[in-house]
């Protein structure tokens, strides 16, 4: 019995391996890449034994001017992280606090909406406006990813705590709005810090809404990205350089922050 | 003691606290979905010289009656969400129950597991684009190696959905997992106690206990997917944009063509509202299923 159990225990912790190796073998296969030069790609022997090149960082770097879509990348998806906190937080406090289901509800559904179905009006306002290629169109319209998540999380979060301490607060002669910016808000940190690291990741990582708004000045790093594949057909060493850059700030932000993003991405899916 | 701005706040607190965000979601949204409809009754392709001109349900009839590749894309969105929901589902609850019973290192396998899915789309898809070229890609030398015959992969019209579901399935089961994870986490202990006095075995224990306990999260898990998986445009944008011919357009990749390629933007209109209620509609039925299912329990 004890032999099987051992036995077991090994199989099991082989498979563990197995599945994380195949999970992550994408990204072991795009950081060798990026170190190779193209001759070395295309050739059919040595795939792991080859002499490193920095070449292609070079190129991302120097040839396509990558700091400054990593600089529009930052600016879009930090002001639309704060923004979305600003409207958000007192917003999921009221409706956790008051139990405004219905409210609740119409903000969810800019979540399940289809991006798309709202781009053709956003494309023609916003270039009636002349916003087409500025922050503000980026920033308003990746707060659209942002906030229905930002509120989401934060109701859970306010839901479960104790709401006697607001209470207390208010006894002593605080107002509503005094006990939750002084009270509720330091108490809710943990909430805070997974609504906005997924809100920035959202932000850094979308794709369609920058395609649509975003022109030469102001484009985010996934259009830079894809744009290099366009006129670069074949480089890939290149291609993959640019592919670690945009990932690695994620990749060390979640590893740094894991509890938080697990907790985030699995918030409202669970019941209690 | 109190201003009169403060003693007005707090009053209509319930007011103010969420009227902003509540604009905000109607000025970027609701607006926005009407405007399509409106427009989805014109014929106009945005240039300054003409101005649009009103074709009533001329646009829907286009679509509905006359349009082969809107249903190809109607049909291809489904057969991509199907298939990768269903393989997301059964995979991901097989790799909680093996995680789980992993206790020294779950922490870390934990947050191993959850790098596909906070990763950039789009350089997702460029490395799945190096993964799948057929001569230098890494899935024709698995094959090799494992003696099966190399595959044009994204390349092949036939291949070409499957592809970019293995793409969705490597990227999103893990999701699928954490959620099971935590509902793992969550299950009585003493069920399974009283299942072991009984003399139930693994296996007995994983179908008669563990599945249907974990059933509503793994429905609520399945229509958090699904209402994504509907939506899929960045990787298959990056891979394919719908190609090779048609093979991988879905409506979300046709509206896009449709509205920013050729910049028909009543016929898009029309089909954006088409995509919108079949979303709306899918939604509301999930929520019905996950209602009842949740009665039963």
């Amino acid at each position: 019995m004890k032999a099987r159990k051992l036995w077991f225990g090994r199989l099991n912790l082989l498979l563990v391996i197995v599945v994380i190796l195949v999970f992550l073998s994408p990204f072991f296969w795009m950081i060798l890449a990026s170190f190779k030069t193209q001759a070395q790609i295309m050739s059919n022997d040595n795939l792991f034994i080859f002499k490193p090149t920095l070449k292609n960082f070079h190129s991302v770097f120097e040839e396509h001017n990558f700091m400054k879509y990593i600089w529009n990348s930052f600016i879009v998806a930090f002001f639309s992280t704060l923004f979305g906190l600003i409207l958000g937080l007192p917003a999921s406090y009221s409706i956790a606090k008051y139990k405004q289901h219905g409210l609740g509800l119409v903000i969810l559904i800019a979540r399940i909406i289809p991006g798309i179905s709202f781009m053709i009006p956003w494309f023609i306002i916003f270039s009636k406006l002349g916003l087409i290629n500025t922050y503000t169109s980026l920033i308003l319209s990746h707060m659209l990813v942002g906030l229905p998540f930002i509120i989401w999380v934060m109701i859970s979060f306010y839901e479960s705590l104790p709401m006697e301490l607001e209470e207390a607060a208010r006894v002593d002669g605080c107002t509503i709005q005094g006990a939750f910016m002084r009270i509720m808000m330091p108490l809710s940190t943990p909430g805070i810090i997974t609504a906005s690291i997924l809100s920035f990741i959202f932000s850094w990582n979308n794709f369609m809404f920058s395609l649509v708004l975003a022109g030469d000045r102001t484009k985010t790093l996934p259009i830079a990205v894809f744009n290099f594949m366009s006129y670069s057909e074949i480089n890939w060493g290149g291609l993959m350089a640019a592919a670690v850059v945009i990932t690695l700030p994620i990749l060390i932000i979640s590893l740094g922050l894991q509890k938080y993003i697990i907790s985030g991405m699995t918030v409202g899916a669970v019941k209690g | 003691m109190l201003g009169k701005t403060s003693i007005f706040i707090e009053r209509h607190v319930k007011m103010i606290f969420v009227l902003p965000a509540v604009l905000f979601v109607l000025i970027m949204i609701v607006f926005p979905i009407g405007y399509t409809f409106y427009l989805s009754f014109f014929e106009w392709r945005m240039s300054g010289v003409e101005a649009p001109k009103w074709v009533f349900v001329d646009n829907y009839k286009e679509l509905l009656f006359n349009d082969t590749r809107f249903w190809d894309a109607v049909w291809r969105t489904f057969y991509f969400t199907i298939m990768a929901m269903v393989l997301e589902i059964v995979l991901g609850v097989l790799i909680a129950v093996l995680l789980d019973r992993n206790h020294r290192a779950r922490n870390l396998v934990k947050t191993l597991f959850m790098l596909p899915m906070v990763a950039t789309p789009v350089a997702i898809g460029l490395v799945w684009l190096l993964i799948y070229e057929p001569t230098i890609g890494l899935a024709n030398r698995v094959l090799k190696l494992i003696g099966l015959e190399p595959q044009l992969w994204i390349g092949s019209t036939s291949q070409a959905i499957p592809s970019i579901v293995l793409v969705d399935v490597w990227q999103w089961t893990p999701m699928i997992a954490l959620i099971v994870m935590a509902g793992l986490a969550t299950l009585p202990h003493e069920n399974f106690e009283a299942a072991e006095i009984d003399g139930a075995s693994g296996w007995q224990k994983f179908w008669k206990i563990t599945i249907p306990l974990l059933t509503p999260t793994i429905f609520a898990a399945a229509l958090l997917r699904a209402i994504d998986a509907l939506k899929t445009f960045d990787i298959i944008y990056t891979m394919t944009q719908g190609g090779p011919g048609y093979a991988s357009e879905t409506l979300n990749i046709y509206g896009y063509q449709l509205g920013f390629q050729y910049f028909q933007l009543g016929k898009t209109s029309a089909l954006l509202m088409l995509f919108f209620l079949l979303i709306l509609v899918i939604s509301f039925i999930i929520i019905k299923v996950r209602q009842r299912l949740e009665v039963y329990h």
